[in-house]
C-alpha cells in the first residue's frame, strides 16, 4: 500500500504546472475562475496551445499524435488544469470520436478525420439523444435509409452540446427496425452543412446557450461516412461510453470549487463575523471536504484497477455518482454563502461593478442551476445505479 | 501508487479471517458477547498465539507491525466477524505501553497472558482530555488515584487498567490493579465497565502524556473505522442475498429498482469509507494524521448509520429479530459511532481547526 506518486509522476506534475503557468492565457483562466461562458474562439485558442505542446489528445496513443499518457498522467493533467482554471478540452472530437475511429474506423477515415480534430479544422458534436430516447437510448428513431451511395436521414437529435460551434456531428441512427432495437443502430458521420439539417438553440435553466436540437429532413450523406458495419452502432456507442470516460469523478474541479468556497467563507460575513466562523455552515462544507478526500482516493484506486486491466464499469459509475453529487453540493453551498447577494440575474445589462459580491461570485447562482445537469447527463445517476446494481444482483 | 497490501498483511488478514470463521460463527458470537466476561478468554489466548496482538506492536518493541495498515487489516477482519474480543482496548494499551517503554507489561499483553484496558473518559468528560477530573497524587510506584471513569471498554476481567488522570504536571498515565470495576454488556455486545477509583494505589507511567494518550485514541479511532468497513461489507452482502431470496408479488424483491438503487448507494459509501480508511491509515503517524483520522471517523459514522438503517429497512421484519445475524451487525455499526467521539465530535474538531 503506497499512496504516493512515483518521482516520474511527480516530475510530470511539475512539468504540467510549469506549462500552465507559462502558457495558459490570463484571460482564459479569469473566465474559468469566474465560471463565465467560453466563446468558440476561447476554446479553439486553448486547443491550439495544447496541440502545439502535443498535449491535446490525452486519450490517444502517440502514433495518432496523442500523448500516450497513462491513466495516472491523465489524472494529474486534469487535476492541474482544473486547479489552474484552464478551459475544459472540448471532448466530442478528441475524447469521443477519436478513440471510436481508432477502434472501428476505416484507414481512410482515420487518415482524413483524426488530423483535422487535432488541428482544430473540424469541431465535432454528438448526436445521440432524441426527444423520445434519453436513458433508453436504444429506442432512438432517427432513420437513415440507404439510397444508392447515400443514406437519407430523417429525424431529430437533442441536447447537442456546443452544436452551435460545430462543423460536423456523429450520430446514432436507425438503419433497421428488425430484431432487438439495439441491433438496428448505425454510427454515421454527418457534415452539418448538408442541406436538410437545421440546428436550433435550447435555452437552459440559468439562461445560457449550451445545448441545441438538430433536425434532419431528407439529409443525404455518403455511405462512406458509416463507421464500422451497418447496424454495429450500439457496440460502438457502448465502447465510447465505457472506455472514454476520463475524469468522470471530476476530482480536480471539485478541489478547485472547494478552495473557492473556503476562500469565499473568509470574505463574506454572517452576523458581522466571517462565514468561516459559522459552525453550522462550515459543518456542511467540511463534510463535503471529507467526501471529496475519500473520492480522491477512490478515484486513484480505480485508476489503479484500470491500469491493472480491469474493465471499467461499476467503478466509473460510482465515481460519476459521487463526483457529481459532491460538485453539486459545493455549488449549492457557494450560492448559499452569498446570501441575498446571489440574486442578480447575470444578464448583460447588470451593473457588475456595483454589485456587493466579489467579481468571481456573480455567476454563483447561475452555476448552481447549470450544475444540476451533472447528475443528468452522461448517463443519469439513476442509470449509473442500474449499472452498479446489475453487477451486485446479476439481474 | 499501489493499493495492494504487502504479502505479510494479506497473510495476516487471511489467517485471521479463517480463524474467526471457524471459531466465531454468529451463534457463538452472540452467546459470548453478552455473558460476563463478554468475550472468550480461551479464544483471546489463541488469537495472541496467532500473532494478532503482535501485529499491532511495532518492530522497535518486538512486534511485527503496529502501522496504520496493520491496524486496518486486523480490525476489518474483526468487523467482518463481529468479533467481541477486546482488541480495541488492547490496541490502545499497546500504543501507550510502547510510548511509555513499559516493555515487561507489553510483552505480557502480546503473549495474551495479561489483558489491559484504557480508562480515559468520564461521565461528563468524553470529548477532550482537558477537562478530566480524576486525580493522581504521589510519585512513581506510590501514586493514588481518585475519580470515576465510565464506559471503559474491555475492563471486565482486565488484569490492569491504564488510567488517564490529572497529576501535578498535567494529564498523566497510571497503571492500577485496584479499581472497583462494575462490568456490563454493551447493547451491541462486548464488555465495558464503570470504574470507581477510591484512593486506588497506582504506578505512574508518565506524569504528563496527553499527546501519547491522544495518539492511542487515534489508533483506536482508525481501528473503529476499519471495523466499520468490514461489518458494512458483510451486512451489505447479507442484504443482497436476502433481496435475491425473498419473494413478494411473485418475484424476488431484488428486482425492484427502488431497493436496488438504495443498495447501490450503500455500496458507494462503503467504497468511500474504504478509501478514507486507506488514507487515514497511511497518515496515522504523520503530522496531519489527526486530521485524517477525524475525517475517517466522520465518514465512517455517516456511512455506518446509512448502511445499518437501510439494511434493517430492506430486511423487513426479519432484520428486527434478535435471531437474525444481520441485526447484530446493525447494532455494532450504529454503536461504534458512539465510541471515541462520534461524527459530530470529529466534525467539530475539523471545523475548529479550520477556523483557527
Amino acid at each position: 500500500m503506497d499512496l504516493s506518486f512515483t518521482p516520474e509522476e511527480q516530475a510530470f506534475r511539475d512539468e504540467v504546472r510549469a506549462f500552465l503557468d507559462e502558457s495558459l492565457p490570463e484571460e482564459l483562466a479569469d473566465k474559468g475562475s469566474n465560471a463565465q461562458e467560453l466563446t468558440k474562439h476561447d476554446a479553439e485558442r486553448w486547443h491550439a496551445i495544447l496541440n502545439e505542446k502535443g498535449w491535446l489528445a490525452v486519450t490517444w496513443p502517440e502514433e495518432y499524435g496523442g500523448t500516450g499518457w497513462t491513466a495516472v498522467q491523465r489524472h494529474i493533467f486534469e487535476e492541474e488544469c482544473a486547479m489552474a482554471n484552464a478551459p475544459r478540452i472540448v471532448p466530442f472530437g478528441l475524447n469521443m470520436l477519436g478513440p471510436v475511429l481508432m477502434k472501428f474506423g476505416s484507414e481512410e477515415q482515420k487518415a482524413q478525420i483524426l488530423p483535422r480534430i487535432l488541428d482544430g479544422s473540424d469541431w465535432w458534436c454528438q448526436g445521440y439523444s432524441e426527444p423520445g430516447a434519453g436513458s433508453d437510448l436504444a429506442s432512438l428513431k432517427t432513420r437513415a435509409v440507404r439510397d444508392g451511395d447515400e443514406y437519407v436521414i430523417n429525424g431529430q437529435k437533442t441536447w447537442t452540446t456546443l452544436g452551435q460551434h460545430a462543423d460536423k456531428i456523429f450520430c446514432l441512427v436507425r438503419t433497421s427496425t428488425e430484431g432487438k432495437p439495439q441491433q438496428g443502430i448505425s454510427f454515421v458521420l454527418v457534415d452539418l452543412n448538408t442541406p436538410g439539417i437545421e440546428m436550433r438553440p435550447i435555452r437552459l435553466i440559468e439562461g445560457g446557450h449550451e445545448v441545441n436540437e438538430v433536425f434532419f429532413t431528407d439529409a443525404r450523406v455518403p455511405v462512406s461516412n458509416l463507421v464500422g458495419e451497418q447496424n454495429q452502432g450500439w457496440t460502438i456507442a457502448k465502447y465510447l461510453l465505457t472506455h472514454e470516460r476520463t475524469n468522470i469523478a471530476g476530482v480536480g474541479f471539485a478541489t478547485r470549487d472547494l478552495a473557492k468556497l473556503k476562500q469565499l467563507t473568509r470574505t463574506v460575513k454572517r452576523n458581522g463575523r466571517p462565514l468561516c466562523e459559522d459552525a453550522a455552515f462550515m459543518s456542511e462544507v467540511t463534510e463535503l471536504e471529507v467526501d471529496l478526500e475519500a473520492l480522491r482516493i477512490t478515484n486513484l484506486r480505480m485508476l489503479q484497477q484500470a491500469k491493472d486491466g480491469a474493465a471499467p464499469g461499476a467503478e466509473s459509475s460510482m465515481l460519476k455518482i459521487k463526483g457529481t453529487v459532491i460538485r453539486q453540493g459545493l455549488s449549492s453551498l457557494y450560492r448559499t454563502a452569498l446570501g441575498p447577494n446571489a440574486a442578480p440575474f447575470p444578464a448583460e445589462d447588470r451593473p457588475e461593478n456595483q454589485l456587493c459580491v466579489p467579481e468571481e461570485s456573480v455567476t454563483a447562482a447561475a452555476s448552481y442551476f447549470n450544475n444540476r445537469k451533472l447528475s443528468i447527463y452522461g448517463g443519469s445517476n439513476e442509470i449509473q445505479r442500474n449499472i452498479i446494481a446489475k453487477g451486485m444482483f446479476g439481474v | 501508487m499501489d493499493f495492494t497490501h504487502t504479502e505479510d498483511r494479506r497473510m495476516l488478514s487471511d489467517s485471521l479471517r479463517r480463524y474467526l470463521a471457524e471459531q466465531y460463527d454468529i451463534d457463538t458470537r452472540i452467546k459470548v458477547a453478552y455473558e460476563a466476561p463478554y468475550h472468550a478468554p480461551g479464544k483471546w489466548r489463541e488469537m495472541a498465539e496467532l500473532g494478532i496482538l503482535s501485529a499491532l506492536v511495532s518492530e522497535a518493541h518486538g512486534g511485527f507491525g503496529g502501522a496504520g495498515f496493520d491496524i486496518a487489516v486486523v480490525f476489518e477482519e474483526l468487523g467482518r466477524a463481529l468479533c467481541p474480543e477486546p482488541m480495541l482496548p488492547a490496541l490502545m494499551a499497546i500504543k501507550l505501553l510502547e510510548s511509555c517503554n513499559e516493555t515487561d507489561l507489553l510483552n505480557e499483553v502480546v503473549a495474551g497472558s495479561k489483558r489491559v484496558a484504557l480508562a480515559v473518559y468520564e461521565p461528563d468528560n468524553y470529548d477532550t482530555l482537558d477537562t478530566l477530573q480524576t486525580t493522581a497524587t504521589g510519585e512513581d510506584d506510590e501514586c493514588t488515584l481518585n475519580g470515576r471513569k465510565s464506559v471503559v471498554y474491555g475492563a471486565p476481567g482486565a488484569d490492569v487498567l491504564l488510567v488517564a488522570a490529572r497529576s501535578s504536571d498535567g494529564i498523566g498515565l497510571f497503571a492500577t490493579t485496584s479499581a472497583e470495576v462494575a462490568g456490563y454488556a454493551m447493547i451491541d455486545g462486548g464488555g465495558a465497565a464503570e470504574v470507581t477509583l477510591t484512593d486506588a494505589p497506582a504506578r505512574c507511567l508518565s506524569k504528563d502524556a496527553p499527546d501519547q494518550i491522544e495518539a492511542a485514541l487515534n489508533a483506536g479511532r482508525l481501528a473503529l473505522c476499519a471495523e466499520a468497513v468490514g461489518a458494512m461489507d458483510v451486512l451489505v452482502g447479507m442484504t443482497v442475498e436476502y433481496l435475491m431470496q425473498r419473494q413478494q408479488f411473485g418475484t424476488p424483491i431484488a428486482t425492484f429498482q427502488a431497493l436496488q438503487h438504495r443498495l447501490v448507494d450503500m455500496a458507494v459509501e462503503i467504497e468511500q469509507c474504504r478509501s478514507i480508511v486507506i488514507l487515514a491509515a497511511s497518515q496515522l503517524d504523520s503530522e496531519d494524521g489527526a486530521r485524517y483520522i477525524c475525517m475517517a471517523k466522520n465518514l465512517a459514522g455517516r456511512a455506518a448509520a446509512l448502511v445499518a438503517e437501510e439494511a434493517t429497512q430492506m430486511h423487513g421484519g426479519i432484520g428486527m429479530t434478535w435471531e437474525y445475524g444481520g441485526s447484530h451487525y446493525t447494532k455494532r455499526l450504529i454503536m461504534l459511532d458512539h465510541q471515541l467521539g462520534d461524527r459530530f465530535a470529529q466534525l467539530h474538531k475539523l471545523v475548529t481547526a479550520q477556523a483557527a
